[in-house]
């Protein structure tokens, strides 16, 4: 086994970690405030983040074809496409809640599961529908712009490009900005009022309905924020590529403690980072025989032991049983 | 008592109808339509039984004789009938959500496709594939294989209650399936994505085509399956079932045996999936891990909540309407429009020809399933069909 490789590659890995970390952590804010407020898994969150990347690759083009791309400053595009997703994909939210969650919410508990199972299904397909009848294509490609792809090296075996820079800074200040509105404003403290007792809070004089919708149109913000950021880091974008981010996030909301903000984060982290070092080291120390594809068992494989063992969390959130 | 001709007539007219068009999609809907009604009528049970009867084990193999296509879909429905009921002994009366049941039907599946096929060489030493009789053996060996998988799910998972045993299961389906695709390497058991082929089938008595051969066997195994269903949903073990579905605390207080009943719940729906994903594995000839994804278990989920949680005539016409759509009405509709652009059809000024390449309805599955649930969970979440306890329950 080569271990100076191995030691080599380390720092290269912790980066790309990181990145990936980041990502989940956006995007499981979205399940964990739902579920804080609620209770209930927002199955159609992978959805509701892949339509941010959708919303900013439109955008994007659009911004191409009056020769706008080249034309304003990259700092400004960025932010108007990060605008546009979060804004996208935040209404997707709230409308979604509206019509598939809102009447189901005395239901049994799986009821509204189910149906926002269905959501999930139904929101791939009109995504595709959509693309194909406007661009007649499904599978688009993020628009480069060339100091994006800049590198600077670091070190001799890790480097680190504008578009990682720009999604670690993007990611830290979304993640800024959530605390400060949650933990800082009247509205912030109505929305940890209503996930603590709802009745309670209504008879405060907050309007629960529209404290739940709020929460939707944050949650729904930032999935939209991380589907701009996961189309500028990766690139290609399909209807059905939220699937398994949103899966691995929910993953790291569960980690963390679910309904617990600071955990999500936590447990975003600790994910991405346990998957890029999976995905590079497996196949190396196993001299092949298991592959990077195994990070998805190993990501699985660690929801179901979560749940079985710790299903607080690592951040030791107590989960509330319904009946 | 009008119904009586009726229902005579309406098979027949049907049946002639297919007769007389056999490439025609509306007619042979018509036909299973025709199925439903006499199901449904107020006639004499000796009557309807021998109609069905003669429907299923007559004329369909003689309209599957016109249009091989026909029977092709009819097995296929067959096949997902079995799922759904196995499904629904989960989900329905056990009230355990399991997202990934297609999990069940690719162990099945890919225990006759190793030892059936000359993959099993590279794991064993020669020898293989094992002689096509030993198909009848391997129908019993995956039921017992993917009962055990069921159990060895079941054990960590008992004490995981509601939305999060349902993403546990999700990601075992998942897990199944990245093992299907990952595992032909140290050692090479499922080939990975290339998948297994040829997979040898069993030789058929008497003679028959291989297309009416699994017509007959996806039947028999269903008839199976709706009796053991039947027998179960009465007996002492259904009633435990449905009891821990309505209330886990009350139901452990009347001394039911938790672990044992879940476990037994999960062993049985997991059963059907494996003796038909044997079946499937011969019928294909070819699998890979493509057939087993997650869009398969929601489809099947689909198929249980449309009939109707619970429900056994529900899973039955709930699988029949959701693979027929899938089957005949997108790919029908898809093979129209096409014939409308070629003809240079024009809808309020609009060409059809200048239609996008890519939109294709054939490929929208998924939002098929998406709807069906929204909308029944929305709007009548006790299904088509109700069972009786639930109807009652949810004021149907």
């Amino acid at each position: 086994m080569d271990v100076e490789l191995l030691i080599g590659i380390f720092p290269q890995v912790l980066l790309d970690g990181i990145i990936l970390g980041f990502m989940y952590a956006l995007i499981a804010l979205g399940y964990t405030m739902v579920y804080g407020v609620l209770e209930f898994i927002n199955f159609a969150h992978s959805e509701i983040f892949i339509v941010g990347a959708f919303v900013g690759v439109e955008v994007m083009l659009g911004l191409k074809s009056v020769g706008l791309l080249e034309g304003l400053p990259w700092p400004v595009v960025l932010i108007l496409v990060l605008l546009a997703g979060m804004a996208g994909s935040g209404l997707l939210a709230v409308a979604v809640e509206r019509v598939a969650y809102r009447p189901l919410r005395n239901a049994p508990r799986l009821i509204p599961l189910i149906s926002a199972i269905g959501i999930s299904f139904f929101l791939q397909d009109m995504i595709r529908l959509f693309e194909s009848l406007w661009r007649n294509a499904f599978n688009l490609v993020y628009p480069t712009l060339d100091v994006l792809n800049l590198r600077f090296e670091l070190t001799e075996t890790m480097d680190v490009s504008v578009k990682s820079l720009v999604v670690i800074v993007g990611a830290l200040l979304m993640l800024w900005a959530l605390h400060l509105i949650v933990n800082r404003t009247k509205v912030g403290t109505a929305i940890r009022a209503v996930a603590e007792d709802q009745a309670a809070a209504s008879l405060m004089g907050i309007d629960v309905n529209r404290i739940i919708s709020l929460t939707f149109l944050i949650g729904g913000a930032m999935g939209g924020a991380a589907g701009v950021l996961f189309g500028v880091q990766y690139g290609l974008i399909n209807p059905y590529s939220g699937f398994i981010p949103g899966l691995k996030a929910f993953t790291a909301a569960v980690l963390g403690g679910i309904g617990n903000i600071p955990g999500a984060m936590v447990g975003g982290l600790v994910l991405g980072l346990l998957e890029a070092f999976a995905a590079s080291y497996l196949s190396l120390l196993t001299g092949g025989a298991f592959g990077a594809e195994y990070k998805d068992i190993l990501a699985f494989s660690l929801l179901i032991l979560i749940l079985i063992f710790r299903p607080k969390g690592l951040l030791g959130e107590v989960v509330r049983e319904r009946a | 008592m009008i119904q009586v001709p009726l229902s005579v007539g309406v098979v027949a007219v049907s049946a002639l109808a297919v007769a007389m068009f056999p490439r025609s999609v509306l007619v042979f809907l018509l036909f299973q339509g025709s199925l439903l009604f006499v199901y449904r009528a107020r006639i004499p049970e000796r009557l309807r039984w021998s109609l069905l009867a003669a429907a299923l084990l007559v004329l369909m193999p003689v309209i599957g004789y016109f249009n091989s296509y026909y029977l092709e879909v009819a097995t296929q429905v067959g096949i997902f009938v079995a799922l759904a009921l196995g499904l629904n002994i989960v989900v329905g009366l056990a009230g355990l959500l399991d997202l990934g049941y297609v999990a069940f039907f690719a162990v099945g599946a890919y225990s006759w496709a190793i030892f059936g096929s000359p993959h099993a060489n590279i794991i064993l030493r020669g020898g293989f594939p094992l002689a096509g009789w030993w198909f009848y053996v391997f129908l019993l060996v995956g039921l017992a294989v993917a009962a055990t998988t069921g159990i060895l799910l079941g054990l960590p998972v008992l004490r995981l209650h509601g939305d999060y045993l349902a993403i546990v299961t999700l990601g075992f389906g998942e897990v199944i399936r990245v093992l299907a695709n990952n595992l032909d390497k140290p050692i090479n058991f499922t080939n990975g994505p290339k998948g297994i082929t040829p997979i040898s089938r069993p030789p058929t008595p008497f003679g028959l085509p291989y297309g009416e051969y699994f017509y007959f066997l996806a039947l028999l195994i269903v008839v199976a399956v709706v009796i053991v269903n039947r027998r179960l949903e009465d007996s002492h073990i259904g009633r435990a079932w449905e009891a821990i579905r309505e209330d886990e605390v009350a139901a452990r207080a009347m001394g039911v045996p938790l672990v044992r009943m879940k476990l037994m719940a999960f062993a049985c729906g997991a059963s059907f999936a494996g003796v038909m994903g044997v079946l499937f594995s011969a019928k294909q000839v070819f699998i890979n891990p493509e057939s087993f994804t997650f869009l398969e278990s929601i489809g099947v989920l689909a198929m249980v909540i449309l009939g109707g949680m619970g429900s056994i005539p529900g899973a039955v016409v709930g699988a029949t309407v959701v693979t027929v759509l899938n089957l005949q009405v997108l790919k029908g509709f898809s093979l129209w429009l096409n014939e409308l652009k070629n003809a240079g059809v024009t809808v309020l000024g609009y060409s059809l020809a200048d239609l996008p390449t890519q939109f294709e309805p054939a490929k929208y599955e998924r939002m098929v399933f998406g709807v069906i649930l929204v909308l029944m969970m929305i709007f009548r979440p006790q299904g088509i069909f109700p069972a009786r306890r639930r109807q009652r329950e949810l004021g149907g």
